[in-house]
């Protein structure tokens, strides 16, 4: 049977495929060879050559977390990173901001009918060298094709498991009065680089994303023994959607002082164009930490060594909950409550 | 950052702030006449460390804000046309309309895409030659050039597939019927500085000897403002009244010539009604007949609409400095930056909006 719809393939096998067609996602030969070519090449490792229906991972002692995100950042390429690195990470980075040492992740692609497999192959290369620098392994995966504006060019999902490290962060729940909030680097520069290459806009120089593992800054602080309290990636909604959360699940009061904010100047310069705050840009290797105040020059100390951190800088305290949840300094020394945008000022920027 | 951090300087800020305090004798009602100047004195706190010495009132410098109702329902009406793209500032989209906003236009199929420059509405236009482009045209005079510019583009390039809602304001007829008005109670203005970069302040001579207030060209940033609230505090001290320039770094006494000169071939002064004051004479500009071809309300002749505000909305009263947005009995319960009454609440230069962004909770529930 299988035999016979192979030779009845209304496809030619070579010539064709220099882009993606529906043919490549209806489990026929061209999905085969673009699943072994394309992917398997690139990605493989034993659990993934096995090509089974679901990969057989080996037993854990201890815990495991197990975190999903989906991706749809547009265009697909930016300065700093592509959405094959940024699946990668971003999912990474959920799982080591939890608290876990990332192992495995899933990768899922709905194609859209027309992507130049050049494309492919260069975001399926990015995805690999992505996940050796985070050190994860792609044990199983899935590929669509849609027809052409039945999707934008690529989207990604992608399903992280890792292995609980003890002792984990206590959560935002547990934050007190004095402790520190650090900024792992400058923030603000996702959010921006993606705006920037979207709109065409031509800042020189260009913003350039931050997306990148946080797995050994994670594992910098673990090492120091750093009673680190929560850790959390500043993603969508950016350092200050962070903020609100943990007010709101602390019942405390975040204290920004701006001018300790760690922002690139080429990221400030491209959001005081566009009348946006930093502050609630997104970030996509960069996380906000909460430490004892006794323990925060441990943790810089431990940030720093690391080059992912090396900027990492102490910008915000927890305060006894005042007139609003979180409160921000500025020039004129007056605290004022820091704003929740209503919607992401900046759609599809992962 | 050059021409930033040291007009955010907390010393310069905390030295300013002591010597408006020391200088004011009394408490002075100064209008800041553009909502940029609105949100910078909320986002910093201003107006809060100046309390007891000024009262500080927000003018009516929001063009989205006074954009009158039915321009909105007009560019609403055009967005729902099959083959009609309409092209706007972002701030225009959520700017509830009689029924509806623009942005629900879109959600429902409309054509509506914003752009940053009016240029932009042109390329858009040149190349899609079988679509009609309109853009809608709103803002003071720092928006009008590009505008000017974008009809003169179309023109050279002999586009006939695009045209301008116009719906472009002047902001000086509006400060003259605000200090003419029996109920006035603004003692000094902080002139709009973006405002004064263009059209420069020689005209506002005339304006301070009629009206005897002083006008203070200032900026946006925490320093500037904070400079041109003193200089204001001063002349007031002082019985003065005079146009000073505090904001020179970009504005000139004659304003932008090069800028000017293409507005002045493209547009003419007309009346016109601005949302929540009413018809203000001068207060507008519109297409010149040589460019008439231009002109969305002609080419797609726009019908006499129904038009209804919520009666609730206090918006004139805001935009005139009559109430603070925190005293509308709607503010922050039935009116919401989610579900906006009014333009004010709205846009990223509404005073209710920087109320509701940056206003301590006490002051919206005294």
């Amino acid at each position: 049977m299988s035999e016979r719809l192979e030779l009845s393939c209304p496809v030619p096998d070579s010539g064709a495929a220099e882009q993606i067609l529906l043919a490549h996602g209806e489990g026929g030969r061209l999905m085969r060879r673009l699943i072994r070519t394309r992917l398997v090449e690139r990605l493989g490792n034993k659990y993934l050559d096995a090509l089974g229906d679901a990969a057989v991972l080996p037993a854990c002692d201890g815990p495991l977390v197990m975190t999903t995100d989906s991706f749809v950042v547009s265009p697909l390429f930016f300065p700093g990173g592509d959405i094959g690195s940024l699946a990668v990470y971003g999912t990474v980075n959920d799982l080591a901001v939890a608290g876990a040492r990332p192992r495995w992740i899933s990768l899922a692609l709905v194609i859209e009918e027309g992507l130049p497999l050049a494309t492919l192959d260069s975001i399926v290369s990015s995805i690999a060298a992505a996940a050796q620098r985070a050190g994860v392994q792609v044990v199983t995966g899935d590929t669509k094709v849609v027809p052409r504006g039945a999707a934008d060019r690529l989207f990604i999902n992608t399903t992280g498991v890792g292995k609980l490290i003890e002792p984990a962060p206590a959560g935002p729940a547990s934050l007190a009065v004095d402790d520190v909030l650090i900024a792992s680097g400058p923030v603000g520069r996702h959010g921006m680089a993606v705006m920037a290459a979207r709109e065409g806009f031509d800042f020189d120089p260009p913003p350039t994303s931050d997306s990148a593992p946080l797995v050994e800054a994670v594992e910098s602080l673990r090492a120091a023994r750093v009673p680190v309290r929560a850790m959390r990636d500043a993603t969508r909604g950016g350092v200050a959607a962070v903020l609100h959360e943990w007010a709101e699940a602390s019942g405390k009061t975040m204290s920004i002082d701006e001018g300790q904010l760690p922002v690139a100047p080429e990221v400030r310069g491209a959001c005081e164009l566009l009348g946006l705050d930093p502050i609630h840009v997104a970030c996509e290797g960069t996380m906000v930490i909460a430490v004892p105040p006794a323990a925060s020059a441990d943790a810089l100390a431990a940030l720093r060594r690391v080059p992912v951190a090396a900027a990492a800088t102490a910008f915000a305290r927890v305060q006894e909950r005042g007139f609003a949840t979180v409160v921000v300094t500025r020039a004129a020394g007056q605290q004022i409550p820091l704003d929740e945008p209503l919607g992401a000022p900046l759609p599809r920027i992962c | 950052m050059k021409y930033l951090d040291e007009y955010r300087d907390p010393e310069q800020c905390r030295r300013l702030l002591a010597e408006v305090r020391r200088t004011a004798t009394q408490q002075w009602s100064i209008m800041e006449v553009c909502g940029g100047q609105t949100h910078g004195l909320l986002r910093y706190g201003i107006d809060q460390q100046l309390d007891g010495c000024v009262r500080l009132i927000h003018g009516p410098g929001c063009p989205v804000c006074v954009t009158p109702l039915e321009a909105i329902d007009f560019a609403i009406e055009l967005a729902r046309r099959p083959g009609l793209m309409l092209a706007s500032f972002g701030d225009m989209l959520r700017v509830p309309g009689s029924r509806e906003s623009l942005l629900a236009v879109r959600g429902a199929g409309g054509e509506v895409r914003i752009v940053y420059s009016p240029l932009d509405a042109v390329r858009v236009a040149q190349q899609n030659p079988d679509r009609e482009v309109v853009f809608f045209a709103v803002g003071f005079e720092t928006t009008t050039p590009a505008t000017a510019l974008s009809v003169q583009q179309a023109d050279r390039l002999g586009l006939d597939n695009f045209s301008l809602l116009v719906s472009h304001v002047r902001v000086q007829p509006a400060m003259e019927q605000l200090a003419a008005s029996p109920d006035n109670r603004v003692q000094g203005f902080l002139a709009a500085g973006h405002v004064c970069t263009v059209a420069g302040f020689e005209s506002y001579e005339q304006f301070v000897r009629e009206y005897r207030l002083p006008v203070v060209v200032t900026g946006f940033e925490p320093v500037d403002l904070l400079v041109g609230i003193l200089e204001c505090v001063r002349q007031l001290e002082r019985g003065e009244c005079r146009v000073v320039n505090c904001y020179e770094r970009s504005v000139a006494a004659a304003g932008n010539r090069a800028a000017l000169a293409v507005v002045d071939d493209v547009y003419e002064i007309c009346d016109r009604p601005w949302r929540g004051m009413g018809v203000i004479p001068g207060g507008g500009l519109r297409l010149r007949a040589k460019y008439a071809a231009f002109d969305a309300t002609k080419k797609f002749g726009q019908a006499p609409l129904q038009v209804s505000e919520p009666p609730e909305c206090r918006s004139g009263d805001v935009l005139t400095g009559r109430i603070k947005p925190t005293e509308c009995e709607c503010f922050g319960t039935r009116c919401t930056p989610e579900t906006p009454l009014g333009a004010p609440m709205v846009s990223a230069e509404g005073a209710c909006a920087a109320y509701h962004r940056y206003a301590l909770p006490t002051a919206a529930t005294p």
